[in-house]
């Protein structure tokens, strides 16, 4: 497609707590190119959304990006000034967020924030702004749009809120549109209008797209390309497809079968990933995900963690035990538990703690 | 017509001309000021009941004298008879309330021939002028003390001010004011050969107002830079304020329009009772300073039993606090779109 838009190259984003060092971004390189949408996905707490604040230089204290570039057309967003950074925020890359109940200013005119986005940089004069808030409340479908411009959000439903937000977000038409978790806080019959929305958003005005999820159906849905996440670290990218059809790494597997399924035999029982994401502080050695994986081998656990491998055109997996080279039997047995026998019969041992805690040496008693 | 449960629409039981106005905002907020004004007759009634019902379950009589001369039966039967005090207590307390519906409020027993109106006219405006003057001081000192600690958290300035937050707020005020006198009026003098000194009593719209004002408001002042930082470093760790830096505003924009206009709400909500307290004096800081206002009266007149002086100063200081928290309610509609007149 077009040129590559946003290149980060290393990223590292650190947080300096009483507890020691938090790792939420730990060496992150992907790019976005013009036009495209790019989804992130990986259970809470695996660094996606510090991955997107860092890219605006809006991570909060104590953060810190700590290294590596962000490189959007090819200047590097670390080292820019203040007045650099408050210009390139919104009008190059503009982010949506997580939850539209808090992220609109409950004692400002919705149309004020909208119009203010636009004022804030150089393209739109304020008499031309205050005219392209209702037409851009229009075309994220706010009915009565003139009239609500003078409303304030408590006036507002959760996902007009959210249209709002998106209206504001594309009101500089910036090249880039992060969306965190644009739908997560909205019921379903809302969820897909704005999937629509956005759908539609991105073809018409070649907006590129960075959406970052946990809702696999929503990458389904909106996305061509996907990068999943895990312990701060990315663990598989590659085109959507490709990935829905033969994840390689065993937690991307995971995610997708944890996902209901109507197409599907419903013999198969849903799986949950057993257990929670590593301390991000303290994470396990080797491979971060050896702890909940269903096909953990010794070789996870102590040799250091693989690299990104192509495991397929333009698929880049980080793992030891591709999913193709599983077989049937294991993976039957993960199908059934959602767990090794070994992982299972730790778990079991000691329920909450073995999350995230380095191994306990040798596995073989118990068994 | 069928009755349909539930509440009627508001103002529906109104007569039409009536229920227009009720529709708009500004005819609402009318009709809630006009309520809540209404509302103070009854909470003034109050106050005057248990005020009343206090002061004469309280043993010993406004004719009782510590180490005076004491009167004889003679005496204070006439009194009695002349301030009404000889009627059964239920029947006077009927009458008071009758006088202050006619903007009675009596006459004082300890200044002969003079009325409770008279006495709270001439102390009155003593109190209210360094009470306003002090307010006027907290606005900004307070707010905005608080405001800059609040954006420049655990650096030297955030720490000198609620250092000198904490100083002031643990020092009772007549340690201060004692203290001021001593150093910019005694040593001052002394150090200047008196050229330059701020004078330790009296009162004059002029420099003898500083050191009262001062004096008064340093606690408000103390607590309102608390109040103002913890609730704007409240209001910057909010999802909207971070919405606001996505978009690329200038920090000035963030802060007043996101942050500000947001953490201050609390502070104006605090900003009504602070300047009921302010205008109704500090017994302290009029002695201290000897300003012959309402402070200092009130206690005299409960030294002394006063009653009619006693009752007309708690009506006064009530209609005070009731005003000043109404102005609040109305000043709520303004900064807080949510808020919803009822």
């Amino acid at each position: 497609m077009g040129q590559t838009l946003l290149q980060l190259e290393d990223l590292h984003t650190q947080f300096f707590t009483s507890r020691g060092v938090v790792r939420a971004v730990d060496g992150i390189s992907f790019h976005v190119d013009a036009g495209e949408t790019l989804g992130v996905v990986g259970e809470s707490g695996c660094g996606k959304t510090m991955t997107a604040l860092s890219i605006l230089r809006l991570v909060p204290d104590p953060g810190r990006i700590t290294s590596g570039r962000i490189l959007f057309r090819g200047r590097d967003v670390t080292k820019m000034t203040d007045e650099e950074i408050r210009e390139f925020r919104g009008n190059d890359v503009a982010m949506i967020f997580q939850d539209p109940m808090t992220s609109l200013n409950p004692v400002t005119k919705v149309g004020t924030q909208i119009e203010e986005a636009m004022t804030a940089h150089e393209r739109f004069t304020e008499r031309l702004a205050r005219g392209r808030v209702v037409e851009l409340l229009k075309r994220v479908r706010v009915p009565a749009a003139e009239s609500r411009v003078k409303d304030y959000p408590h006036q507002f439903s959760g996902g007009m809120r959210q249209r709002a937000m998106i209206a504001m977000g594309l009101s500089n038409e910036p090249s880039l549109l992060i969306a965190d978790e644009p739908t997560t806080a909205l019921d379903v019959t809302v969820q897909a209008q704005i999937i629509q929305l956005m759908k539609q958003l991105n073809r018409e005005l070649g907006t590129a797209m960075m959406l970052i999820t946990h809702n696999m159906a929503l990458v389904a849905s909106l996305c061509e390309r996907v990068v999943v996440m895990y312990a701060g670290r990315i663990v598989e990218e590659g085109p959507v497809e490709q990935i829905f059809r033969s994840p390689q790494h065993p937690y991307t597997w995971s995610l997708l079968r944890s996902v209901p399924r109507v197409d599907e035999a419903r013999k198969e029982r849903l799986v949950s990933i057993k257990g929670l994401p590593p301390d991000l502080s303290h994470p396990p050695p080797g491979c971060k995900f050896h702890p909940r994986c269903p096909f953990v081998i010794d070789k996870c656990k102590t040799e250091p963690e693989p690299q990104l491998e192509e495991v397929g055109v333009n698929q880049v997996a980080r793992c030891w035990r591709l999913m193709r080279t599983i077989n049937e039997e294991e993976l039957d047995a993960a199908k059934s538990s959602g767990l090794s026998k070994d992982a299972a019969a730790r778990l079991k041992q000691e329920p909450s703690a073995t999350v995230g805690a380095p191994p306990s040496g040798n596995n073989n008693a118990g068994s | 017509m069928a009755v349909i449960a539930g509440r009627p629409a508001r103002g529906a039981l109104l007569p039409p001309r009536l229920r227009a106005i009720t529709g708009t905002r500004s005819g609402a907020l009318a009709i809630f000021i006009i309520r809540r004004i209404l509302w103070m007759i009854p909470i003034l009634f109050f106050v005057i009941l248990i005020t009343f019902s206090l002061m004469h379950l309280a043993p010993g009589s406004p004719w009782d004298k510590n180490g005076g001369r004491q009167l004889s039966d003679t005496v204070v039967h006439n009194l009695n008879v002349r301030y009404g005090l000889d009627k059964p207590v239920p029947q006077q307390f009927l009458l008071y309330v009758w006088n202050v519906t006619h903007f009675d409020f009596g006459l004082s027993y300890q200044y002969q021939g003079k009325t409770v109106s008279d006495l709270l006219l001439e102390s009155w405006p003593y109190t209210a002028t360094i009470g306003v003057l002090a307010f006027l001081l907290i606005i900004p000192v307070g707010v905005g003390l608080g405001v800059l600690a609040a954006l420049r958290q655990n650096t030297r300035v955030d720490y000198i001010t609620m250092g000198f937050a904490t100083i002031a707020a643990s020092f009772p005020n007549f340690v201060i004011g004692a203290l001021m006198v001593v150093v910019l009026s005694v040593l001052a003098y002394k150090a200047t050969g008196g050229n330059f000194y701020l004078p330790a009593a009296g009162f004059a719209v002029d420099d003898s107002l500083i050191m009262p004002v001062v004096t008064l408001a340093l606690l408000p002042i103390a607590y309102t830079a608390r109040l103002t930082r913890a609730s704007t470093l409240e209001t910057i760790r909010q999802d909207y304020v971070r919405t606001a830096w996505a978009k690329g505003l200038p920090e000035r924009l963030v802060v007043i329009r996101h942050v500000l206009k947001n953490s201050l709400i609390p502070v104006v909500t605090t900003l009504g009772p602070t300047f009921a307290f302010l205008v109704t004096g500090s017994v302290i800081v009029e002695t201290v300073f000897a300003i012959p206002g309402i402070g200092r009266a009130f206690v005299t007149a409960i030294e002394s039993r006063d009653y009619p002086m006693i009752l007309g100063t708690t009506v006064l200081f009530s209609l005070v606090v009731a005003v000043a928290n109404l102005i609040v309610d109305v000043l709520y509609v303004f900064i807080d779109p949510r808020v919803r007149l009822t």
